[in-house]
């Protein structure tokens, strides 16, 4: 690991304008992507501002029958709580299946937004990586794809987002809100949070050098039968090869939104339109343009079969 | 760091002594290398004082910036039962209960944890006075080459903590009513834990008898 220097934050403004303006610094909460990442030297901070005593540790009501969840709220702390369990069940379901306990008493809310992606070419320092280093090319591509993205990619990167609780955030219609470096305030729409890879793999977020995470709010519940199914190589303690979260309404109506399958949790409004048409029409639709390899052209059927048994059991809910 | 010289280390001093001068030993090397590597920009390392509760006690430890938990609690305090199988918290084999909760002492840096209470398998019981967890893994044989078994044993003590407060998992049926305390339950709780002498059986066994599990 690289040396770097550490400082507890003492405000959102001062942690903000602390991080934009030291040349490699980084914020550190949770910890478990960020540390294990230094570790190998994939990423290398010279500073680390740690924002854990800044509060933002609570989940509170909004004037509009939402939730506003603090940023350094632990996972652990909001799938147990008895409102997210209650009126947002895919959020609950999402984050218990993902990781370990252990993880998740360390992992917070925005930190899990902003996990990094888990492709073994990242991680593998010999391997060519635009996401690691710019511009240095694409190992993965023609590499060993089994557990890689199939929509949304590009010639620059075919990684894949690694969050379960991001994908039913999307799903929510959660909105990120944040404080930047010169103390201003903004909220972000969790549609708009994440990019695509594009030319520029190595930015995965819209936000800015500094710009800190403060809040996600979810607007008021849904209803409706919430599941979040997740296929994946082990019963439990592995990330996804396609996870579908759904919302299902008492009329057939609906959400859909996909995980392990692109750059970013894939939602597709448009494909909602077909819900009446049943799962397969809104399969065709979410992943339409698909550019998959023998190794994970499975995902696309995946995504049609999970969808398909949620609306199954909603049904009989 | 003094306080902690006091504590009777017993049948360990041996090999402690061993990884003590080996790790002073490893140290000039990793920064020679680092040297290497970048000559022109290799700042010195930081470092920043600490305390928090271990087991009882308190420490204070000036640390490098980049040690671990788990390394503040192994090389700097001795305290070796927690073990360090893959340092990437995929293994659970480093798990402590911090503030109550068990967390994966790899993944966490020891400055960030300053006012903290930290129980390790240590702090759980004594030879002479096991946790009833303890004397369940011990009466079931639940474990073989005993590497993972710390970990372990702190993981399996929360997980009846969390059962009992109600605290959903994966396979909860039911996510607006109190999780039973099932094999099901707890084979999924107990996942971030892997024993690779594949004692599972065993390791289920003693949980549920300390959890009151019925047959």
């Amino acid at each position: 690991m690289k040396v770097f220097t550490y400082q507890r934050a003492t405000t959102p403004a001062q942690a903000a304008q602390t991080v934009a303006r030291t040349p490699g610094a980084r914020f550190i909460a949770g910890g478990t992507n960020l540390l294990d990442l230094m570790k190998l030297e994939i990423e290398t901070p010279g500073a680390l501002v740690d924002v854990n005593k800044l509060g933002f540790d609570k989940i509170e009501p909004t004037a509009n029958g939402g939730l506003r969840i603090g940023a350094f709220v632990r996972n652990t702390d909001l799938a147990s709580d008895p409102r997210v369990r209650k009126d947002y069940a895919v959020l609950s379901r999402a984050l218990l299946s993902g990781a370990s306990t252990q993880l998740r008493n360390k992992a917070t809310t925005s930190g899990n937004l902003l996990q990094r992606t888990r492709c073994s070419y990242f991680y593998d320092t010999a391997q060519k990586c635009n996401k690691r280093q710019p511009g240095s090319g694409c190992a993965a591509i023609g590499g060993f794809t089994r557990n890689l993205a199939v929509v949304g990619t590009s010639d620059a990167c075919i990684a894949t987002h690694p969050s379960d609780m991001a994908v039913a955030m999307r799903l929510l219609d959660a909105e990120v809100e944040t404080v930047r470096a010169d103390g201003s305030k903004r909220t972000i729409p969790i549609a708009d949070f994440h990019r695509l890879p594009g030319n520029t793999p190595h930015i995965e977020t819209v936000l800015e050098p500094g710009e800190l995470i403060t809040y996600v709010t979810l607007p008021k519940p849904l209803g409706g039968v919430h599941a979040y199914k997740k296929v994946r190589d082990r019963a439990s303690y592995a990330f996804a090869l396609v996870s579908v979260a759904t919302v299902i309404l008492p009329d057939g109506s609906g959400r859909v939104a996909v995980g392990g399958v692109a750059h970013k949790p894939w939602r597709v409004e448009a494909a909602e339109q077909q819900m009446g048409a049943g799962a397969k029409a809104v399969a065709d639709r979410l992943m339409a343009g698909a550019k998959t390899t023998e190794e994970n052209a499975f995902k696309v059927p995946l995504v049609h079969r999970i969808l398909a048994a949620a609306m199954q059991d909603a049904k009989k809910a | 760091m003094e306080q902690f010289r006091e504590i009777k280390l017993s049948r360990r001093d041996v090999l402690i002594a061993g990884a003590v001068s080996a790790s002073a030993v490893a140290m000039p090397g990793a920064n020679a290398q680092t040297a290497a590597n970048a000559p022109a920009a290799n700042p010195e390392p930081v470092k920043v004082g600490v305390s928090f509760n271990v087991n009882g006690k308190d420490v204070t430890l000036e640390l490098d910036t980049r040690t671990t938990l788990l390394d503040a609690l192994r090389e700097h305090l001795h305290l070796t039962g927690s073990k360090k199988g893959c340092d990437q918290g995929q293994c659970g084999a480093c798990t402590i209960i911090m503030d109550g909760r068990r967390i994966n002492s790899c993944l966490s840096l020891a400055i960030m944890h300053d006012g903290a209470k930290i129980t390790t398998i240590e702090g759980l019981g004594t030879p002479d006075k096991l946790h009833p967890m303890q004397a369940a893994f011990v009466k079931h044989d639940g474990y073989q080459c005993g590497y993972c078994t710390p970990g372990q044993i702190c993981a399996s003590v929360s997980v009846i903590e969390e059962i009992r407060a109600g605290m959903p998992s994966h396979v909860t049926a039911d996510l607006n009513a109190k999780p039973q305390m099932t094999v099901e339950e707890i084979r999924e709780r107990m996942s971030g834990n892997i024993c690779r002498c594949g004692a599972y059986s065993n390791i289920i066994d003693a949980i549920k008898e300390v959890g009151g599990v019925k047959a």
